[in-house]
């Protein structure tokens, strides 16, 4: 790549899948995502930073993809809604996402899923929260106030909270 | 958003170099602030200079029993370090009380330092602001200034620092280290931003030009016992409207010694001296905390919008340092 080009070519691996992208540097991840890849699962909310609709796993973390530069995201591992599970395999929150209703219009759906997957992995790993009382304890103890404090970076319109925190007690029980 | 250029760069000898060809490049970090600014058109670069390679990833012990922050050490693992979250608790909470999982997870140490104000002037391109544009004026002062600064502003900016890391590390004793040109230099954190005086578009003392390389904190037994609390319009995800990070040592019912610092108050993490120099010696009790509160405040200079910050800070400050201490109101 040289230094005056306005475009990169460069490989990031999607849902396990090595892709080869030749992009404007101002493509978002998001985009390249949703317009390059036809993966439209993660949802464009405010594309801010500020609803998590956006939301994927990078590297097996969440980030919010609209913030990402796709350029930034060469060599890495990018997980979507689309690479947690299949429509015969779902991904546990998303059957727990089902069982419990945690959803009305769906948009942020795939954001709240992704998000709470890796937060229950941050959980496992002994991650802090501001809600956790000692920030020292080396356990987490996951309750109600942990889950929303832990989610609060996505947002539903809908207004679909209290069936998504049921969800999400589910497969953390 | 204006076309650029984009570079990954391995070592800090290079970035700097790198970043000296262009007359209008930036260090990229996680993103999360300046990916938004030319989304919204405030930053303008012509080539990104993405330090997220570099090798400051770690968090090291030092030999004074401090610890060394890399640069690019993101948020989250930050927080979640356990020789930071035993020795240094209010940096972790600190951490933890900004943003979301999602940010946390790509914003980095150095990036924290030096985000920008989210003043709403500042990020709106249609309004005049003289930290974007240096002369066109303050609409701030006259308008919608509820979540500005009540200490060190100026007739030209009240813009504050949205930073909860940086409060805590303030109150701590935290120093920058950054490479300017060919040398390495520390700066302490009490030093490196700057207030907005008659030019708020410079924002650090620090060349134009240099790179966060770390953070260094020392050894300091008081941080062991510190904690960050922050006042927000909504429980989770916002920025503060007033912040505290403190620490006390008690000696036979006297204050021995104590690190206190605000935010949300100014342009700068508020490290509150002459709070710390009136309460050392004096006896725990809430007439004390609230002396000191006060003796910081007589600098303040609120304005209309934003006065409730005054009482705000100062009752922060009296419950953390009662809390703190054991002292019951």
């Amino acid at each position: 790549m040289t230094r005056s080009s306005l475009s990169s070519s460069f490989t990031v691996t999607v849902n396990g899948e090595p892709q080869l992208l030749d992009l404007d540097n101002r493509t978002t991840l998001l985009d390249a995502l949703r317009e390059h890849l036809d993966l439209t699962g993660a949802k464009k909310g405010c594309d801010h930073g500020q609803c998590g609709a956006c939301t994927v796993l990078l590297d097996g973390r969440r980030v919010n993809s609209c913030l990402v530069l796709a350029v930034a995201a060469q060599g890495r591992s990018v997980t979507t809604i689309e690479g947690l599970g299949t429509a015969d395999r779902l991904h546990p929150v998303q059957q727990a996402f089902i069982d419990h209703d945690g959803l009305q219009c769906g948009y942020c759906t795939p954001g709240q899923i992704c998000s709470a997957v890796s937060a229950l992995d941050e959980v496992d790993r002994g991650w802090p929260s501001a809600a956790t009382a000692d920030v020292g304890a080396e356990k987490i103890t996951l309750d109600d106030s942990e889950i929303r404090e832990r989610m609060s970076g996505n947002l539903c319109r809908c207004g679909a909270y209290v069936n998504i925190l049921a969800a999400i007690n589910a497969v953390a029980q | 958003m204006r076309e650029f250029g984009y570079q990954q760069v391995s070592d800090v000898e290079t970035a700097v170099a790198t970043l000296a060809t262009s007359a209008d490049a930036r260090y990229l970090g996680g993103g999360t602030n300046l990916v938004d600014l030319m989304k919204l058109g405030v930053e303008t670069p012509e080539l990104l200079i993405d330090v997220t390679n570099l090798p400051l990833t770690d968090i090291t012990e030092t030999a004074d029993g401090g610890v060394l922050i890399g640069a690019a050490v993101r948020n989250s693992d930050l927080a979640a370090n356990p020789v930071i979250r035993q020795r240094y608790p209010a940096v972790a909470q600190a951490v933890l009380a900004g943003a979301s999982g999602q940010l946390r997870n790509l914003a980095t140490t150095g990036g924290n330092l030096m985000q920008r104000t989210r003043c709403s002037y500042f990020t709106d391109v249609s309004k005049p602001c003289n930290k974007r544009v240096p002369g066109s004026g303050c609409p701030a002062r006259d308008g919608e200034h509820h979540n500005l600064a009540i200490l060190g502003a100026s007739e030209h900016c009240i813009a504050t620092s949205p930073s909860d890391l940086a409060v805590a590390l303030v109150a701590l004793d935290a120093v920058v280290h950054v490479r300017e040109g060919d040398s390495a230099r520390a700066v302490p954190l009490t030093e490196f931003r700057r207030l907005p005086g008659d030019r708020p578009d410079l924002e650090t003392t620090v060349e134009p030009g240099a790179l966060i390389t770390g953070v260094s904190l020392p050894g300091l037994p008081i941080a062991a016992a510190s904690r960050y609390r922050k006042v927000r319009e909504r429980a989770s995800y916002a920025f503060a409207i007033a912040s505290i990070a403190a620490a006390v040592e008690v000696s036979g019912g006297l204050v021995a010694d104590c690190r206190i610092a605000w935010g949300a108050v100014a342009a700068v993490p508020w490290r509150a001296t002459r709070a710390e120099a009136m309460l050392r010696g004096k006896p725990v009790a809430i007439e004390s905390f609230a002396a000191a509160a006060d003796a910081e405040l007589l600098a303040a200079e609120p304005l209309e919008h934003n006065a409730y910050k005054v009482a705000l800070i100062r009752n922060v400050t009296v419950e953390l340092l009662a809390e703190l201490t054991g002292v019951s109101r």
